[in-house]
């Protein structure tokens, strides 16, 4: 669906003439869904009132707010209460994490400061980001957990992390980047145990979970799960962006990080992005269903591909666990090659992805995931990541490995790195 | 959807897709490895010195040079723009070619990538250096 025809486009400053485009960076974003657009769209424009007013037109909104808040409550299985509309993932994240670490820190007052957060070393930015100033500002210290070759964490070296102060466990569900699918029940069920063992001087050890990447594929039943914090985003899953959700738990030591109106139970201020929070809504609507046979089919979508590259190319390497792997997520290292001069190709052939490499990064800096999992920076320099979506077809495919082959060639006939025959 | 292929000029793309003087020079005279894989670029350049006939004074000329990069777009660009700059040049003369020069005959690079052309660079001076050093072993008979 989304491999387009379209015109030469020299006039805009491109150099090229193409004829088809295939997009495989759905982890970076999806297009927001036909049936999704349209039950946002009346949010828009004739019922735009502001869902706090009396009138009706607020009342239409304030329905839409809570009837999205009830849909999205069941899917988690939680409370309607325990669901906060964010911006999006990274608001989510930064909202669980300073709004416990800085919730609990009022009720403690200093004598328990500063509280101890283990997360790991392959989070996402907001996540990571967010860990580092609480630990700068001397409101948190931080173990950043290693993962296995894998890229999996290890639920009893999170287990061997806890300290009496520890307050807060935050690891991610599905890795963005390589699509290791993390053991969070099993994280969450020894965090539970472990917070049975802990006196009434102790405060008890919360677990958050950033979703994002697991919304479509994984189990979303929080009661499943055992977290006490969930963070997904609307545009991963065919709702725009400026749309996420918060799942907070009753009753947790929890400071707002956003001050003003009273809206969502008084822990996020402002004017409910009514639209937004109907499209996310919607969204979660249409992944809830058949989602067993469409998980399965974009997993046999990704080991075609998967056994695809393997079979065409040689020097490559998976990153990545073979088997806990979300179902949209390939991710190769070509050895000897860098990823900006692969994604440029790829580019140019109509075929969009996303790299490890440095070289597409502003920083400068490798991926923090891949140096993590396989220390090896030109590992990350060399990584490409693919990810599928429902509509991407077995042809595109074909086409992309047929132009992922000649592109790995072309590169390493210029490389010196290549060994010598 | 915008390109990636916009962050750079039109002429940095030319050379990134047709690459001049991609491989290695046979019976090189000198060579010049920079760069680091773990830092993300590695460019090797060789480099052909013959004396040019009597006529003009019998000038040491760079007759071909050759690179082999791994990197991004920008290194491969850099790269390929240098050989296109050096061949034919003297030795005194093709000395003088700096990154500046480079990235003006690109038209232009991201200011994040003109570390690129710096390795260009580097990498032409460690190509003559090599040769003018092994020519003072006299292991080169020119």
């Amino acid at each position: 669906m989304h491999r387009r025809f379209k015109k030469d486009r020299t006039e805009s400053g491109g150099i090229m003439s193409l004829d088809k485009q295939v997009y495989l960076d759905y982890a970076a974003t999806s297009p927001v869904k036909k049936e999704v657009l349209d039950a946002m769209l009346p949010y828009l424009t004739e019922k735009f009132g502001n869902p706090s007013s009396l009138h009706s037109w607020g009342q239409e909104s304030r329905q839409a707010v809570d009837d999205s808040r009830r849909l999205i409550a069941k899917f988690l299985n939680v409370k309607e209460k325990e669901i906060i509309f964010t911006s999006g993932g990274t608001e989510s994240d930064n909202m669980a994490i300073r709004g416990i670490i800085i919730g609990l820190g009022a009720r403690l007052k200093k004598e328990a400061a500063p509280m101890h957060i283990i997360t790991s070393q392959i989070e996402h930015h907001a996540v990571l980001r967010t860990c580092q100033y609480l630990e700068k500002n001397g409101l948190a210290e931080v173990t950043y957990l290693k993962p296995n070759l894998d890229g999996i964490i290890d639920q009893n070296k999170v287990k061997e992390a806890i300290k009496e102060n520890t307050a807060l466990v935050s690891i991610m569900y599905v890795n963005n980047e390589i699509g290791a699918v993390q053991p969070i029940r099993e994280i969450g069920k020894m965090i539970e145990s472990e917070n049975r063992k802990r006196t009434i001087r102790e405060t008890r050890i919360y677990f958050h979970t950033d979703a994002v990447q697991a919304t479509e594929y994984q189990e979303m039943n929080v009661e499943y799960l055992h977290v006490d914090l969930l963070s997904f985003s609307g545009h991963k899953i065919g709702a725009p962006k400026g749309v996420g959700v918060l799942y907070k738990k009753e009753n947790l030591p929890f400071q707002k990080m956003i001050f003003g109106g009273e809206q969502e139970m008084n822990l996020r201020a402002g004017t409910e992005n009514v639209a937004g929070i109907a499209a996310i809504a919607k969204a979660i609507e249409i992944l809830q269903e058949n989602k067993a046979e469409k998980v399965e089919a974009v997993n046999k979508m990704r080991n075609y591909f998967i056994e695809k590259i393997e079979k065409e190319i040689s020097d490559i390497e998976l990153n990545g666990s073979r088997e806990l792997r979300s179902p949209n997520n390939i991710n190769f290292y070509f050895k000897y090659i860098e990823g900006e001069s692969i994604l440029l190709n790829l580019d140019l052939v109509g075929i969009a992805a996303s790299s490890g490499s440095a070289c597409t990064s502003q920083s400068l800096e490798p991926s923090h995931v891949l140096v993590s999992v396989y220390d090896n920076p030109e590992r990350a320099h060399g990584s490409i990541r693919f990810t599928i979506g429902e509509k991407t077809t077995n042809e595109e495919i074909d086409y992309s490995v047929e132009k992922i082959k000649e592109i790995v060639e072309k590169l390493r006939a210029m490389s010196p790195l290549v060994p010598e025959k | 959807m915008s390109d990636i292929s916009k962050l750079y000029s039109e002429k940095v793309m030319d050379h990134f897709q047709h690459p001049h003087n991609m491989g290695k020079v046979e019976d090189c005279s000198g060579k010049g490895r920079v760069g680091n894989p773990v830092c993300g670029d590695l460019m090797e350049l060789q480099i052909k010195v013959e004396k040019s006939p009597s006529a003009d004074g019998g000038k040491e000329i760079i007759t071909d040079a050759k690179f082999q990069t791994f990197g991004c777009g920008a290194a491969i660009a850099t790269s390929s723009m240098l050989t296109d700059l050096i061949i034919g040049k003297t030795i005194e003369e093709a000395k003088k070619v700096s990154n500046q020069a480079i990235i003006e005959a690109l038209g232009g690079l991201p200011p994040v990538k003109r570390h690129c052309s710096v390795l260009a660079e580097e990498a032409l001076e460690k190509a003559i250096n090599d040769y003018l050093e092994v020519k003072k072993k006299g292991r080169i008979k020119i």
